[in-house]
């Protein structure tokens, strides 16, 4: 029985937590490390954050808030958005982040994912990915948050990344999120049954159901959840019930 | 109540910032420290780290720490290994090559199976939330924790030793995997107690209070 990981996510924008849809039209929600201890306390497995318009302006500010939530919780962080060097990734690992999401900086250059695994290995190095349907049924990976086209398919681009060293998957549906119109499943399991490390669904959870849905026919390894915790509509407690109750396994808190 | 002196061991391995603000945030004092005379006057010593073992034991050696922890641990005093830190505790490593290890507590580390029980394929390194079996003895390191718990792991080897050096197991595709060793003062934790939550914390608290 796959023991399936729940994950918050914290979109952060400057000091503050925010809420898009389809990764724009953002809302302040609050402090990202209120937010961060509440998820530990309720007992989430992990957190991410990622610094939304980062890529935009080529930089990245999240480590202060990495630094001051670090020292407070203590479970596994991912942080994603803007960087773009070893000396960005080595600084948020410092800083306290336990592994980094990268996207733009491997579209534009995918020797950046083996160098990243090759100096802090390859479960610190998570592939993220913002994918679009296209037209023609298949999926376009974006950056830049979700505005500029890579031209690479989803599928091969995840295949490409996993052979270069990628430990794990964030996949986020840029049409499903901040949607609450529930995974893009097809999108997850294209993805799942043609890589071996887990893959993270992300985007567009409005109800439990739609969780079961993407563990059931996506295949997800983990899910990144992010309004219906910030939003209060659902309580960590209550979503690892009804997962345990569908055959699926979650940590014993 | 005073503050216990906590020192962790410096050899460029490894997220050592973790594993000192877990101990501030329990009120400790913390301290990084890479001298052998440091180690040898140490109250409560933590040996971290992350990576390959070779890596690591080679480490130790240019930083002449080796003969110093092994001093350290005759005095009776408590140590702490966590992750790579906990499998240098053992006589030997396997991984690329064979290695000797601290040899402070008998046993080899050798990679987790390529397959579960089942013989089919799953997934290396074991990463993520594994629950604690604990053997017959709950004082020590688990008091106060609860019956079934769990914590974090990342790792692709794993100590093969005598169950007797076994505080608590976790199981990984079918194996049984130790999680939480322990001969005499030594101690050592395959996962991570600074990522592992409430668990992890308590358990860091038993390492300072003298519950051993």
């Amino acid at each position: 029985m796959p023991r399936i990981r729940l994950i918050a996510r914290l979109d952060i924008k400057g000091a503050n937590l925010i809420k898009g849809i389809n990764l724009e039209g953002l809302r302040v929600i609050g402090d990202p490390n209120v937010f961060a201890r509440k998820y530990d306390e309720a007992g989430i497995d992990e957190i991410i954050y990622m610094d939304s318009v980062a890529s935009l302006y080529g930089r990245n500010s999240l480590s202060a808030i990495v630094e001051k939530t670090t020292s407070e919780v203590f479970i596994p962080i991912t942080v994603g958005g803007g960087l773009r060097t070893l000396e960005d990734v080595q600084r948020t690992l410092r800083s306290g982040a336990d592994k980094v999401a990268i996207n733009t900086a491997a579209i534009r250059n995918p020797e950046f994912i083996t160098e990243v695994a090759n100096r802090f290995g390859s479960q610190a190095m998570v592939l993220s990915v913002e994918a679009k349907r296209t037209e023609r049924g298949n999926w376009e990976a974006y950056y830049n948050c979700g505005r500029e086209k890579s031209d690479r398919d989803v599928v091969e681009w995840v295949q490409e990344a996993v052979e270069r060293g990628a430990g794990e998957v964030l996949l986020t549906s840029v049409d499903r999120e901040g949607t609450r119109r529930g995974f893009d499943i097809e999108l997850v399991k294209a993805v799942t049954t043609k890589v071996r490390v887990p893959v993270i669904a992300s985007g567009g959870m409005g109800t439990i159901d739609h969780l079961i849905d993407v563990l059931n026919r996506g295949k997800a390894d983990a899910v990144a959840m992010a309004d219906i915790l910030h939003y209060n509509r659902e309580t960590t407690p209550n979503i690892r019930q009804r997962i345990k109750q569908s055959g699926f396994d979650v940590r014993t808190t | 109540m005073k503050k216990k002196r906590i020192s962790i061991v410096d050899y460029g391995v490894g997220n050592l910032l973790s594993v000192s603000r877990a101990f501030s945030y329990l009120g400790q004092e913390t301290e990084l420290i890479s001298e052998p005379d440091k180690i040898e006057n140490a109250e409560y010593l933590v040996l971290p780290g992350v990576g390959a073992f070779p890596d690591g034991m080679r480490e130790l050696q240019s930083r002449n720490l080796v003969s110093a922890l092994c001093r350290y641990t005759r005095s009776n005093r408590p140590l702490l290994g966590i992750c790579l830190g906990m499998q240098m505790l053992f006589d030997m490593g396997t991984e690329h090559s064979e290695t000797r290890g601290l040899g402070l507590i008998p046993g080899q580390v050798v990679a987790i199976p390529q397959t579960n029980l089942s013989g089919e394929s799953h997934k290396i390194p074991h990463i993520g939330w594994g629950d604690l079996n604990f053997s017959a003895s709950t004082k020590n390191l688990s008091k106060n924790l609860p019956q079934a718990c769990s914590v974090y792991f990342v790792h692709s080897f794993m100590a093969a030793t005598d169950d007797s050096f076994v505080v608590a197991s976790t199981s990984y595709g079918g194996w049984k995997i130790a999680a939480l060793v322990n001969r005499a003062n030594v101690w050592g934790a395959q996962f991570h107690p600074e990522k592992s939550g409430q668990v992890g914390l308590e358990i860091l608290k038993n390492f300072f209070n003298d519950s051993l």
